[in-house]
């Protein structure tokens, strides 16, 4: 379902990511988890497509939604350009690139511009922010009618499964959403990526800022989801409640890097996992 | 109170309430384009009575060459739209969250609009007249258009909050605004929402210059004309682009009533742009702003 490979992402000349390799499939439950300021973040931002990456791809259902390749020197030599056009245009993206290059060029007219962030939405990805990132100012309702466009505005809408999940939101669906406490928060953003019934969700950092008491609940309520609706859950985390108890497998990365991977076996084990938390 | 003085009174208070319409219909109009552009996006934007001036030209010349009066503001709106949509695509885009450099931009741009208008048309255009006769009460009358600008006023803001609260459009144009990257998470297409709000900002500026075609005398400075009402509602009625506009209309619209009926049209502007000063002072975020502060604190009670 999703899967990447030797993926690279940079802030400016600053490597964030590099080689991450992972693969998803369809209906499983999978973390990723580690420390702060390894690159959590960022990995989710750029599964999503809201930063572009450096290297490598990102395939989400059998489509290529990011591929690096065209912005790479070797991309550019390795069509044996002549010297000074494979100079001129080394580093430049494919999209970027100037005129009828993919007529004269059969690998070039391959390569589709990378997928945008609500592209990649529309074709079935819902996103959970890290700090929940409600839309403080519209209400509960119409916060949750903002995900509808998830998975293409396909009219079929999952209003009843969310308030089954989180009756509170049925409760306060006239509310402004900046009202809410943290953990109703982390609900109502959740169920907004679940109202489009999409193919994937991917979260990020679930448990922040969220009480402990509450996190059992969304632990249980994230298993439910996948178990009733079939939704593939993809979640960053450095809470070990969360990993332990709703990953069903689980990566760790570090430095940048996908580092272990993790079966349920050592999943069970607190040292195995606290080994990458800073717990 | 003699019985021979109460038709006086009540010719003053309609005296006052036909000032009010006139004054309260100018600012809301004047206002909204640039209260969308502002509230929604956080672009000032200073070329605002210049598109103004577009549709006014886009409905003179359109009607003199010989288009009905109706369909000539359409054109002058349509016009104004267009405009508003290249310069989105081509200038303003590269310019969000960039509030300096948008303002500066946005002045330049009305400084080329004023002189190519100036270039293309000269200095002065043919009038639009447009006879719709006037309401007299005692020694006072007031003209008939001028009461259905006002009505036309109302008619702008209640299809606005209906835009913005009952459709997909205002829903997505309003989290775009609040959190435009969750929004492009939540598959908004954000680059078109700024889009398509600027070209509304620009198609209501077109619109007031449209209807005020036949109330003003259309030349190349008509924008400037308007933009400092627009400035001071706005100023007054802070950023929510409804309740600022409609609230900062009704308030200096009030207090140039009663003082174009104690001193003239000159006194009734000049205490517009002293109440607009005071309120700077004393609520420095607008009437809106204010009223967010009390809601907040009420939260906070509870």
């Amino acid at each position: 379902m999703l899967e990447t490979e030797h993926l690279g992402v940079s802030y400016g000349k600053t490597p964030i990511l590099r080689d991450v390799n992972i693969s998803i499939e369809q209906g499983e439950i999978v973390g990723i988890m580690g420390k702060n300021g390894v690159g959590k973040t960022t990995l989710v931002k750029a599964l999503i497509g809201l930063l572009d990456i450096n290297e490598g791809r990102v395939t989400f259902d059998d489509t290529v939604v990011a591929d690096a390749t065209a912005n790479r020197e070797s991309f550019w030599r390795a069509e044996s350009f002549p010297q000074e056009v494979a100079s001129t245009l080394a580093g430049t993206p494919i999209s970027n690139a100037p005129g009828r290059l993919g007529e004269f060029f059969p690998l070039a007219a391959e390569l589709t511009p990378d997928a945008t962030a609500d592209q990649r939405a529309r074709a079935g990805m819902g996103y959970i922010p890290q700090g929940r990132d409600v839309f403080p100012e519209l209400t509960v309702e119409e916060n949750l009618e903002m995900g509808e466009t998830i998975n293409g505005d396909a009219g079929e809408f999952q209003y009843d499964a969310v308030y089954e999940f989180f009756p509170i939101l049925e409760e306060r669906r006239t509310q402004d959403a900046g009202t809410l406490s943290g953990g109703q928060q982390q609900m109502l953003a959740i169920g907004r990526a679940l109202i489009g019934n999409p193919d994937l969700l991917l979260l990020d950092e679930p448990s922040e800022g969220v009480q402990p008491s509450i996190v059992q609940d969304l632990t249980r309520d994230l298993e439910q989801v996948n178990e009733e609706l079939g939704t593939t859950i993809l979640f960053v985390e450095q809470n070990l409640h969360v990993v332990q108890n709703l990953a069903e497998r689980c990566y760790a990365i570090d430095k940048g890097t996908i580092v272990d991977e993790l079966g349920p076996e050592r999943l069970a084990s607190r040292d195995a996992v606290t080994k990458y938390l800073a717990v | 109170m003699s019985t021979d003085t109460i038709p006086d009174a009540v010719y003053v208070v309609l005296r006052i309430f036909f000032e009010f319409t006139h004054s309260f219909g100018l600012l809301v109009l004047a206002t909204v384009g640039l209260a969308v552009i502002f509230g929604m996006m956080g672009i000032i934007n200073l070329a605002h009575g210049e598109f103004i001036l577009i549709g006014a030209y886009g409905t003179t010349l359109s009607f003199h060459a010989g288009l009905p009066l109706p369909l000539a503001m359409v054109t002058g709106v349509a016009v104004t739209t267009v405009v508003g949509l290249i310069l989105e695509r081509t200038v303003i885009r590269h310019l969000y969250d960039r509030l300096l450099d948008s303002m500066v931009a946005t002045f330049g741009l009305s400084l080329v609009i004023i002189q190519l208008t100036r270039i293309l048309f000269g200095n002065t255009t043919n009038n639009v007249s447009l006879s719709m006769g006037s309401i007299s009460y005692g020694p006072y009358s007031s003209g008939t258009y001028r009461i259905l600008l006002a009505v036309i006023a109302l008619v702008v803001l209640a299809v606005l909050y209906w835009v913005f609260t009952r459709t997909k459009f205002g829903l997505r144009a309003r989290a775009t605004m609040q959190d435009a990257e969750t929004a492009r998470a939540m598959g908004v297409n954000t680059d078109r929402m700024y889009m398509l709000t600027f070209g509304l900002g620009a198609a209501l500026a077109g619109l007031t210059g449209a209807l005020f075609t036949p109330a003003f005398t259309v030349d190349p400075e008509i924008g400037s004309e308007f933009l400092v009402e627009s400035f001071v509602t706005v100023v007054v009625g802070g950023p929510s682009v409804l309740i600022g506009t409609s609230l900062g209309g009704a308030l200096l619209g009030t207090i140039d009533a009663m003082f174009t009926w104690i001193g003239g049209s000159f006194l009734g502007e000049i205490m517009i742009l002293i109440a607009a000063i005071i309120a700077i002072r004393i609520m420095p975020e607008g009437i809106t702003g204010l009223l967010e502060d009390w809601r907040q604190k009420r939260r906070e009670d509870e």
